[in-house]
């Protein structure tokens, strides 16, 4: 080994092992965290000298201002149905862009463009007295079909870049064997497609979880709560006080999300870029 | 006077241009849609457009703000109205066409498969441009209507109403003076922002990729899962650690890091700069994994036959570097890194969550670390300046569009293929 060669690897390692660190560090505390005895941010270690369990019992034993149970069934229903909701709408939508020229398209994929630059929110007290005049103040399904339609404009401009990148013979040809329009999507587009679905199924999914304002500013009552908000209280009702529960409630939920990430990641990067680079 | 015109006029009443054409399903149909739609939305065609003009006359009867809204819902159920009305003029003059010029009539079968081949794509795409009316555009349009009312605490429902006041919001931003220095200052910190943390986590993340993705380096894996990990943890959850690590008297960062270190706490939350400072550390630190990752990718694709082509050509580590890796990465992730800088502009989480846009600023409603979204959620939750607000997201509307479509022209990377 040469000596340019062996530096090289030592300065990479030392720079890589010093971001391990950087991203470890933060992540490690909180667990060590939600280990911690008492409940403030003053006492918490990263390594606890007297570790408890408390703070996941605290988490389901149900008290009125901390629904854990209650935030994380609405957060997973609300995430779930936003998925699904997202992958049909989104790919019909890319499906009739990329394969049919009809009257109206250019300008619908230029509104397109312009929506997804908007941020949904400033939008927001429109959104409340929406939410008023529907009656629907604390209805997730509102909260739903506004995630919705928040993820369509930049996910079909992504997902009809993907499909443009499969090759029209295959229609033609089933076409000619007398399959239906539908049928095609089905049976050809889709199952093709599938890495760009699963990243707007996880956008779907991630996208909820990750949102603080819509949420709270249509979900007034805490029954109703998605897990982002009620940590959000949790931690900020009175500063600092209940940072250790927070912390366990926070790694419960993202252990789980970790998992999907990154189970699904190398379909993320082949999705975006070939999206991006072919559409 | 030739049948095409005929039925044209006669279609002015939906339906009675197709009964002169003896196409009398058709006509019951068109007639039975036009008068329904009447039936359906004339009380909210009538109230809409009355509300609309007004915003209302009389307290406590009237609410402003729901008439404007029902005002736009009419509005967009009358381009719908106008739409089926299109449809029916146009189907009456065709079909007194084919009668001028003595073909057959399209029968209603073929009309019935005509429109579902033809309207297959819009058949499909119908649900999606539903919920983007409901969920996107009517409130798009309803915050930009209030930008030309005077809607705030004073001239809220029940008690008062609001009136359309034209540009004047508009015109206080940039003559009121202590809206003026809130929205330049506001800007410039957002501009800032946007430009130092987007870049940091593009120029870290690419940097990390070239690095894990030497050759000859070994446990790539276990380098490559711990750098997404940051990507993988839903980011209000680590928002939320960092503002407790910050935290200036109890947060781990001055109590045991910099304490270990032998530097003085420094005041993170309660400084502009310092919390500033952090921010962008954060925005680093969340956002550069998922560049990694997508630089990660065109890298493994870059065929082997480039680099040794130019190392027997005697080029040096950097010109490979510079020659071949750099234009490969940007031309494929331009559209990604693009993103980046348009999603950090917007950045609300990152902000509101860390430390609430503070520490406060004494005089104004902006904290000194908001960026406009945060501001702008400020004005209309905390202190009820509804128009100012909607002024501002058009502003601000107007500012993200401009330069994102002077960039995608740019690298022209969402240009149409066919």
């Amino acid at each position: 080994m040469n000596k340019a060669k062996f530096f090289r690897l030592l300065i990479s390692h030392a720079i890589l092992i010093f971001m391990v660190i950087i991203i470890i560090y933060p992540l490690l505390w909180t667990v060590g965290a939600s280990f911690n005895p008492g409940n403030s941010l003053i006492s918490t270690t990263m390594i606890p000298q007297n570790p408890t369990l408390d703070h996941y019992r605290e988490l389901f034993a149900g008290s009125e201002s901390l629904q854990y149970v209650q935030w994380y069934l609405n957060s997973l229903k609300i995430s779930i149905f936003t998925m699904i909701g997202a992958v049909i709408c989104v790919s019909f939508t890319a499906y009739a862009f990329s394969r049919f020229r009809f009257k109206g398209r250019q300008n619908a994929l230029t509104l397109f463009l312009l929506l997804q630059m908007i941020p949904q929110f400033s939008a927001l007290i429109a959104l409340f007295v929406l939410a008023q005049i529907l009656g629907m103040m604390n209805s997730h399904w509102l909260l739903i079909l506004l995630y919705i339609g928040g993820l369509i404009p930049l996910n079909t401009y992504l997902m009809k870049g993907y499909m443009d990148s499969i090759p029209m013979d295959l229609d033609e040809s089933a076409k000619i064997d007398g399959a239906s329009n539908t049928r095609i999507f089905l049976q050809i587009i889709m199952p093709l497609s599938k890495p760009m679905i699963a990243v707007v199924a996880m956008t779907g999914f991630t996208g909820p979880l990750g949102d603080f304002i819509l949420a709270s500013t249509i979900l007034r009552s805490p029954e109703y709560y998605t897990l982002p908000i009620g940590l959000y209280n949790l931690v900020n009702d009175v500063m600092g006080a209940s940072f250790t529960t927070f912390a366990a409630g926070a790694i419960l939920i993202s252990i789980p999300i970790a998992i999907i990430f990154l189970l699904l990641q190398k379909n993320f990067v082949s999705g975006l870029t070939a999206g991006g680079t072919k559409g | 006077m030739q049948a095409r015109k005929k039925a044209l006029l006669l279609s002015i009443l939906p339906g009675f241009g197709q009964f002169y054409n003896k196409q009398w399903i058709k006509g019951l149909l068109f007639l039975g849609l036009g008068i329904s739609f009447f039936l359906v939305f004339g009380d909210l065609l009538n109230m809409g457009f009355w509300g609309l003009a007004t915003l209302g006359t009389e307290v406590p009867r009237d609410n402003s703000i729901f008439l404007l809204a029902e005002g736009l819902i009419a509005v967009i159920v009358t381009v719908f109205g106008l739409a089926f009305y299109y449809v029916n003029l146009r189907d009456a003059y065709k079909n007194g066409k084919l009668r001028d010029e003595n073909k057959p009539l399209s029968s209603l079968k073929s009309d019935y498969q005509n429109l579902i081949a033809q309207g297959y794509p819009y058949l499909i795409s119908g649900p999606s441009l539903f919920i983007l009316i409901f969920a996107v555009i009517f409130p798009i349009l309803f915050s930009f209507a209030l930008a030309f009312t005077n809607y705030d605490l004073y001239h809220s429902p029940p008690a008062n109403l609001a009136d359309w006041v034209g540009f004047d919001t508009f015109a206080k931003i940039f003559t009121v003076d202590i809206w003026r220095s809130t929205f330049f200052s506001v800007l410039g910190w957002t501009i800032i922002w946007t430009l130092v943390a987007s870049t940091l986590q593009v120029a870290l993340g690419i940097f990390m990729a070239v690095l894990v993705n030497q050759k000859d380096l070994r446990f790539k894996k276990f380098y490559r899962t711990i750098l997404v990990l940051p990507w993988a943890v839903p980011g209000f959850v680590t928002i939320l650690i960092f503002a407790g690590l910050f935290n200036d008297s109890f947060g781990a960062i001055n109590n045991d890091i910099l304490a270990m270190l032998g530097i003085d706490a420094i005041p993170w939350l309660t400084d502009e700069n310092w919390t500033k400072v952090a921010l962008i550390l954060m925005q680093g630190w969340l956002g550069f994994p998922f560049i990694f990752l997508v630089t990660t990718g065109v890298l493994q694709s870059i065929p082997d036959d480039l680099y040794e082509a130019a190392r027997i050509d005697g080029a040096s580590i950097f010109a490979q570097f510079r020659n071949i890796t750099m234009p490969m990465i940007l031309i494929a992730t331009a559209p990604v890194i693009i993103t980046q800088y348009t999603f950090n502009f917007n950045n609300f989480n990152i902000i509101y969550l860390f430390n609430g846009g503070g520490p406060s600023v004494p005089g104004s409603t902006a904290g000194g670390t908001d960026i406009l979204v945060s501001w702008i959620y400020k004005l209309t939750l905390q202190s009820s300046q509804y128009s100012l607000a909607a002024a501002l997201t058009i502003l601000l509307s107007v500012f993200v569009i401009a330069i994102a479509l002077w960039q995608f022209r740019r690298t022209d990377a969402f240009k149409e293929g066919a």
